[in-house]
């Protein structure tokens, strides 16, 4: 068995994380705080080549493997959720659903500027009355002459309505069989008529990032704006929320860690009865399980990743990553939290979002409970 | 026009360094190499010198052992054309200046940092010079190409100067020769695979010095914080514990 890590996936790691030190920590707190997302930035990770990393360079990508991106969001979440989220969610929801259902036209009309950091791009699945049950979905798309018309809506769909949003691949249902809803998933541009997008605010996490509603009023667009197939909606569903949990699993690793690194940096140095508190064997052995659940979530996370690039199956891998590594960072923030004090709760130290940012990750790309349902049917119960 | 960036592979500025056999040689076990951060600066304003126009090419050099890889590739991703490793430990100022200098000849400019941030000995670019007879400056913070000349700014006690000088130059550069090192894009990483990484023999020569023994500096005492109001104690303080007035 070889560990090991590439010569390049190395020369990766640290590149982004020169890159999050460098550009995003300096910013998080304060765009955190007012709830901000910034396109400034969402530029500079563009610039960076981080956004379809692992497209092929004819799609304006840099053919990178699933393990490096990984890598790249794991590093931006050790700094911050929100941009992590940002990047996590163009890449896994925006780009890839195009990438592997797209026509030849269709990939090189949305990939290339999708790549630069100048647009993102959403995947609108869930909706007021379909979260975990999406095939509670009542988006309607009907095929009108030579259109679809769109009727709907879709909640909480990350990248959809910043500046940049060029628009969301929509899951909607699109007739019936045998008295079951047959869903297809169809391309809509920002500024087609009908469709709007307000942005969500008031999160307790990812403030920095952004979420929308999304909104269909007869919105129409060409017969050729559908995604695959008619009736392919659920298949492309789930191929792209196999992919999606590896880089949720990714933010939650990497929140962990960059959780851990601010609780050891703070137990070395915060004094109390005469020694620095990691002195404590309580808060050091605290501390020894944080590094423990780290190392076993990045060795399943890997792993996972590794399958995928080496062509084998990953879902239910993908599915073990995303529920252990989301929960590892909840137990790591709220440790890493008490270990601060009362610091720890002020919003001058990093820690605190930290640990709200950890929140969504038991929750978004199919909550813990799904994840194990998912898990539960793999092993064959 | 051919620029030639010497890069120095050094532990990672954070390490926590210890010692082995002895206390004679320095263990790198567990160690993060970096490129020198000088030479990282040097290689920034290569790259810059080359997006102005008039630079054909930037070569990157390193004397070491097949570990130092890594750290010429991460040159490359940064924008360097190709890179040359000579393949031998590096043993002393001398030693690498001489192994360099068979590499080096036919270069316009050479960029070496000020010194390495493991032993920072502050020699080897000086030494390069001498060998290959290329003029040399040293403390470096500022320079520009204009036709076949070079426009040098060099710190000095107090001030600079503002050096104009016909090459081939070795310019021995310290900071503010650039403003921040650069970081890879994907892109860079990528076509870093594909740029030639040249391995050549090193040339007999023998080092002038050798290490004896390496002892850590003496731990910091603690701090102590003394009330702003309390000019007195710590006046008191500085008489008699540390004894400094
Ligand atoms: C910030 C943010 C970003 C998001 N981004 C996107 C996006 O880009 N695109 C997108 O389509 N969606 C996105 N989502 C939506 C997200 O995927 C859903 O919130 C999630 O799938 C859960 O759905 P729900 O919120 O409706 O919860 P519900 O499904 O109503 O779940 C409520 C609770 O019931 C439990 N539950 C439900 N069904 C079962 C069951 N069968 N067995 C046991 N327990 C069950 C759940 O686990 C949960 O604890 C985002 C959400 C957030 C908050």
């Amino acid at each position: 068995m070889d560990f090991e890590l590439s010569e390049e996936q190395n020369l990766i790691r640290e590149t982004v994380r020169d890159f999050a030190e460098r550009e995003i920590k300096p910013l998080a707190r304060d765009l955190d705080e007012k709830g901000e997302f910034s396109v400034e930035l969402t530029r500079k990770i563009g610039e960076m080549g981080l956004f379809g990393m692992y497209l092929p360079e004819r799609y304006g990508g840099q053919g990178l493997d699933t393990l490096s991106y990984i890598i790249a969001v794991e590093e931006i979440a050790r700094v911050d959720g929100s941009h992590a989220a940002t990047l996590a969610a163009h890449n896994s929801l925006g780009i890839y659903p195009l990438y592997a259902f797209g026509t030849e036209e269709q990939k090189m009309r949305y990939l290339p500027q999708l790549c630069t950091g100048d647009g993102l791009w959403s995947f609108g699945l869930t909706e007021p009355g379909a979260g975990s049950d999406s095939r509670g979905s009542k988006t309607t798309a009907v095929i009108d002459g030579d259109q679809w018309v769109i009727n709907g809506s879709k909640i909480f769909i990350t990248n959809g309505s910043s500046e940049i949003s060029k628009g969301c691949t929509v899951q909607a249902v699109s007739g019936e069989e045998n008295g079951k809803k047959v869903f297809s998933t169809i391309i809509v541009e920002k500024g087609t008529p009908g469709f709007k997008a307000l942005t969500m605010h008031g999160k307790m996490m990812w403030r920095a990032s952004d979420t929308a509603e999304l909104f269909f009023d007869d919105v129409r667009v060409p017969k050729a704006n559908l995604l695959g197939q008619i009736g392919q909606g659920s298949k492309i569903m789930l191929q792209t929320l196999d992919g999606g949990r590896l880089s949720i699993a990714a933010m939650g690793l990497g929140c962990a860690q960059g959780a851990f690194e601010l609780a050891l940096a703070y137990a070395n140095e915060r004094k109390q009865f005469g020694k620095p508190i990691s002195k404590f064997q309580i808060n050091a052995f605290k501390l020894a399980d944080m590094a423990t659940k780290i190392e076993l979530a990045r060795n399943l996370l890997y792993k996972a990743c590794w399958l995928k690039d080496s062509g084998k199956p990953f879902a239910k891998e993908a599915a073990m990553s995303k529920l252990y590594c989301s929960e590892i960072a909840r137990e790591v923030a709220d440790e890493a939290v008490q270990i601060h004090g009362g610091y720890g709760l002020m919003k001058d130290y990093d820690v605190e979002r930290f640990y709200r940012d950890q929140r969504l990750l038991q929750i978004g790309e199919g909550t813990s409970e799904i994840q194990r349902l998912v898990i539960s049917r793999y092993i064959g119960c | 026009m051919k620029i030639l960036v010497l890069i120095s592979n050094v532990p990672d500025t954070t390490t926590k360094v210890r010692f082995t056999g002895d206390n004679t040689s320095f263990d790198d076990a567990g160690v993060q190499w970096i490129i020198n951060p000088w030479d990282e600066l040097a290689l920034t304003r290569a790259m810059e010198l080359k997006e102005a126009g008039g630079v054909d090419k930037i070569t990157v050099a390193n004397v070491g052992e097949k570990t130092t890889e890594p750290t010429l590739r991460k040159a490359l991703a940064v924008g360097a054309d190709d890179a040359i490793r000579v393949d031998v430990p590096a043993r002393d100022a001398y030693f690498v200046a001489r192994q360099l200098a068979e590499v080096a000849k036919d270069y316009d400019l050479i960029l070496a940092g000020i010194e390495a941030s493991d032993y920072n000995g502050n020699a080897v670019g000086g030494m390069l010079a001498e060998m290959l007879d290329f003029n040399s400056v040293s403390a470096v913070s500022g320079i520009s190409i204009d036709g076949d000349k070079f426009t040098v700014n060099r710190e000095i006690d107090g001030g600079s100067q503002l050096l104009s000088i016909t090459g081939p130059l070795v310019a021995i550069v310290q900071k503010g020769i650039a403003k921040e090192p650069r970081i890879p894009a994907m892109r860079g990483i990528m076509m870093a695979r594909k740029k030639p990484l040249n391995v050549v023999a090193a040339v007999d020569a023998h080092e002038k010095t050798s290490y004896v023994n390496y002892e850590l500096p003496a731990p910091k005492a603690a701090c102590k914080m003394v009330d702003e109001e309390n000019a007195k104690e710590l006046i008191t303080l500085l008489h008699e514990e540390a004894k400094v007035l």
